[in-house]
């Protein structure tokens, strides 16, 4: 007997046809169009809060928000506001705009610097830079100036059982974490606390997580709120070489990516996929306590995206390139950093970055000030 | 004497009690409605009658009602929103604590309309009185046989539940109520689904405000038709307004939508007019969420037409010129009232009871009410009023809920309709920074 096909649902997202099933969102549409075609991966809205495997989250960080221009081909009416990617399921015949939407981008710029302005920027010490999900964000789509001239929140930091350290200073507050312990455990000890701007990560009175897969919440974490304590300050990830590697795990599927710095193992995570989501949870035992390659069975090095630091050890070249209306104004109004110096000021720094990112708006109060 | 539908016999004495409300005819909707009508037509009466939602959002509520899902063996709710927190709104808690039975005998109709079976009452946790209130009326009414099983003899069961909220003002918000009701943290869903297809426990619910319910008793007895006659083109019956601020006599009253702002504002009926010696600067019509309007635009409107209490007069003009009815928070400023000090204490109240959920709200809130207090403390630069309203202009329509809204609007409003105060503020902080400083501008001149 032939098999029964639900009927696809068409929808043009930035431009792009693809055909899903019914009960896709916006996100894993184009999600689906950039697995289609590598060099779409642009198009993809960003998601700070959204995590496929853990089924509540996404929502929150609005980070995603697009333009449905379309509701559908019954109903072909814009929908008033903005509405979040991740969790808006298509209809037939939608029209989404992303990334060809200038309010949409404007929004998603805004959410960077909500983001931001209570987040310490201590990437220099932070063990997530390289694969923070809020400093790829950032890069791709913040400023380079703040406006933000008030004092930042601040927390101490918690361990939170043997493992692991939270540093809610850094927190997003995405919910993943809570998500992932309710996944792992009927008796939740891992929840938000207080309110607001200070609401808090908190595990009921630094109870530690008592459960074989706590250590997930790292993985999960898109910032550096929850560290590996077995890994603080080790070694920057861009120095360290990801293999996959699996071991016959009597509580996990054990299929782990294993970082080396020379031969040595300093660290064990669950395998990401392209999108920086944990297929597999692996138990406590792979990631904190095997640290010899002698525990492992070696597959290879792992795929790590090409935009990704810890495959270039720098960012991507193509954004580096100058804009024209950058060179214009850098041939017409500044003088040339001196290069024989072997340093350069703050202020250089900031005026280049400012014309890159196409900055208009921030070299002119640059401009305003030096006058 | 405008006509009284909610407050008639408020003034009653042991109007809180069955025997008296029941003289006064009390419960009488409540036998009409079991005892000769459907549900159907309960419904249909209530569409009729053209009420809207008086919580704040103003959306018909025999609407609401329409679009609640009836899939089969599924329980459905009705849960009344009880938690009224907004700033200068109070007339919720007047009702529920003056004549708790018009609330339950509301709730007995709309729940026998909704075909629920157990509902709801959600009231905010820091009126413990008032739910005392509510529970003792409860009781005399289960004990008429008005509530519990078999109602009347119809075969109709409703179990009536009264829940204490925790103190967060979030929890007006229907879905966090839900999700509060639940025994949860109090963060807003996402939406859609809408409660009225998956709500309290994931069934269908319908979350109404306390005055709305209230209205119904009136509607079953007189008809919706009845209830339609009165009040203005879609702003139909009576709205209780809370009035407060700098007039002669604070308090709730109820009005017939459609009376004149100058006439609520200075009539010796209503609020008796602003207090001696003083007048009018600036007035909130809603609530503290809805936009301030200045004297020359909330008496008439850009088009220079008398402003009405009504949704649709008030929010004549969109936010450039207008405002809205909203939850009925009627605050007057006079003279004396420093705008850039008030908006700083709602952007503060704000900031306090944002969720934390979605980001802007919850970094926004605190930005905008970090960057007013230092403008009030004398501390603000020029770009900082710019960049308030952008950052108002970055919060509204981009969160969860409506909260990041009701932050965003009083804001972005006090710039728009006063701006040079807030200048004045920043070029003149010693001025401004003195003990009972008030910026007069062209009101010195008056």
């Amino acid at each position: 007997m032939e098999e029964v096909k639900p009927q696809l649902l068409k929808i043009t997202f930035d431009g792009i046809e693809v055909e899903v099933e019914p009960g896709t969102t916006i996100m894993q549409a184009a999600r689906k169009i950039a697995e289609a075609d590598e060099s779409q991966g642009h198009l993809v809205p960003p998601a700070m809060c959204y995590y496929k495997p853990l089924p509540v989250s996404g929502g929150k960080c609005r980070a995603c928000l697009v333009k449905v221009s379309a509701g559908s081909a019954k109903d072909p009416r814009p929908m008033p506001k903005l509405v979040p990617s991740c969790i808006t399921q298509v209809q037939d015949g939608m029209v989404v705009e992303n990334t060809t939407n200038q309010a949409v981008l404007d929004t998603r710029k805004s959410i960077v610097e909500f983001l931001l302005i209570n987040h310490p920027l201590d990437c220099p010490i932070c063990d997530q830079a390289g694969e923070c999900h809020l400093q790829d964000f950032a890069f791709e789509h913040g400023s380079v100036k703040t406006r933000y001239e008030e004092e930042r929140r601040t927390f101490d930091k918690i361990d939170i059982g043997p493992y692991v350290q939270l540093h809610m200073t850094r927190c997003i507050l995405c919910y993943r974490c809570v998500y992932t312990a309710d996944q792992i455990t009927d008796k939740r000890v891992h929840g938000v606390m207080n309110r607001g701007d200070a609401s808090e990560i908190s595990t009921y009175i630094e109870k530690a997580i008592d459960n074989d897969f706590s250590g997930n919440v790292i993985d999960v974490c898109p910032v550096g709120a929850l560290t590996d304590k077995t890994f603080r300050f080790k070694n920057r990830v861009w120095f360290s070489k990801p293999e996959d590697a699996h071991r016959d795990c009597d509580k996990c599927c054990g299929k782990t990516t294993v970082w080396y710095r020379g031969d040595e193992v300093i660290r064990v995570t669950a395998r990401k996929n392209t999108w920086g989501e944990v297929t597999d949870f692996i138990c406590n035992t792979c990631r904190f306590e095997k640290k010899q390659t002698s525990d492992w069975v070696l597959e290879g090095p792992t795929k790590v995206k090409r935009s990704s630091v810890i495959s270039a050890n720098k960012y991507r070249k193509d954004l580096v390139a100058k804009p024209d209306f950058a060179l214009k104004l850098a041939a017409s109004q500044f003088k040339q950093i001196d290069d024989s110096r072997p340093y350069v000021t703050d202020e250089e720094t900031i005026r280049h970055q400012s014309i890159e990112n196409n900055d208009k708006a921030n070299h002119r109060s640059l401009a305003a000030n030096n006058n | 004497m405008a006509r009284k539908i909610l407050t008639e016999h408020i003034n009653v004495p042991g109007i809180e009690t069955f025997d008296v409300y029941r003289k006064q005819g009390g419960y009488t909707a409540v036998e009409k409605a079991i005892k000769t009508m459907t549900p159907e037509e309960v419904v249909e009466e209530a569409k009729k009658s053209g009420v809207r939602g008086r919580g704040g959002a103003g959306f018909p509520m025999g609407m609401k009602w329409g679009f609640l899902a009836k899939p089969e063996g599924v329980p459905r709710y009705l849960v009344c929103n009880a938690d009224e927190s907004e700033p200068g709104t109070f007339k919720d808690h007047h009702l529920m604590k003056s004549i708790p039975h018009l609330l339950i005998e509301g709730m007995i109709i709309s729940s026998f309309a909704l075909g629920a079976n157990k509902s709801f009452i959600y009231v905010r946790g820091e009126l413990m009185y008032v739910i005392r209130i509510l529970e003792k009326a409860i009781a005399e009414a289960k004990a008429q046989g008005f509530l519990g099983k078999n109602i009347l003899g119809s075969g109709y069961d409703l179990e009536l539940v009264v829940q204490p909220g925790g103190g967060a003002y979030i929890c007006g918000e229907e879905t966090a109520l839900l999700e509060s009701l639940e025994g949860k943290r109090g963060n807003p869903r996402n939406k859609p689904p809408f409660p009225a297809v998956k709500g309290l426990y994931q069934s269908p619910t319908v979350v109404n405000n306390v005055e709305s319910i209230s209205n119904m008793p009136w509607i079953i007895n007189n008809g919706g038709d009845a209830y339609a006659q009165i009040g203005i083109g879609r702003s139909t019956g009576t709205k209780l307004i809370s009035a407060s601020g700098h007039i002669q006599k604070p308090g709730v009253y109820e009005i017939e939508l459609g009376v004149s702002v100058e006439e609520f504002l200075n009539s010796d009926e209503y609020c008796g007019g602003i207090r001696k010696g003083h007048h009018l600067k600036a007035l909130v019509a809603g609530g503290s969420s809805v936009p301030i309007l200045p004297a020359n635009l909330i008496t008439k409107t850009a088009a220079g037409e008398d402003r009405l209490m009504t949704y649709e007069s008030l929010s004549d003009g969109g936010f450039a010129t207008g405002t809205m009815l909203g939850s009925g928070g009627f605050i007057v400023f006079d003279e004396t009232a420093c705008i850039v000090r008030n908006t700083w204490n709602f952007s503060r109240f704000y900031h306090h009871e944002s969720c934390g959920q979605c980001s802007p709200c919850r970094e926004g809130t605190g930005w905008m009410e970090k960057v007013l207090h230092r403008i009030e403390h004398g501390h603000g630069s020029m770009h900082d009023i710019d960049l308030l309203v952008d950052i108002s202009k970055k919060i509204e329509g981009n969160t969860i809920c409506p909260l990041g809204d009701a932050a965003a609007w009083p804001v972005a409003s006090a710039i728009r309709h006063f701006r040079d105060e807030f200048v004045w503020h920043i070029t003149n902080p010693q001025e401004a920074t003195a003990p009972g400083a008030v910026y007069m501008g062209d009101m010195a001149l008056v």
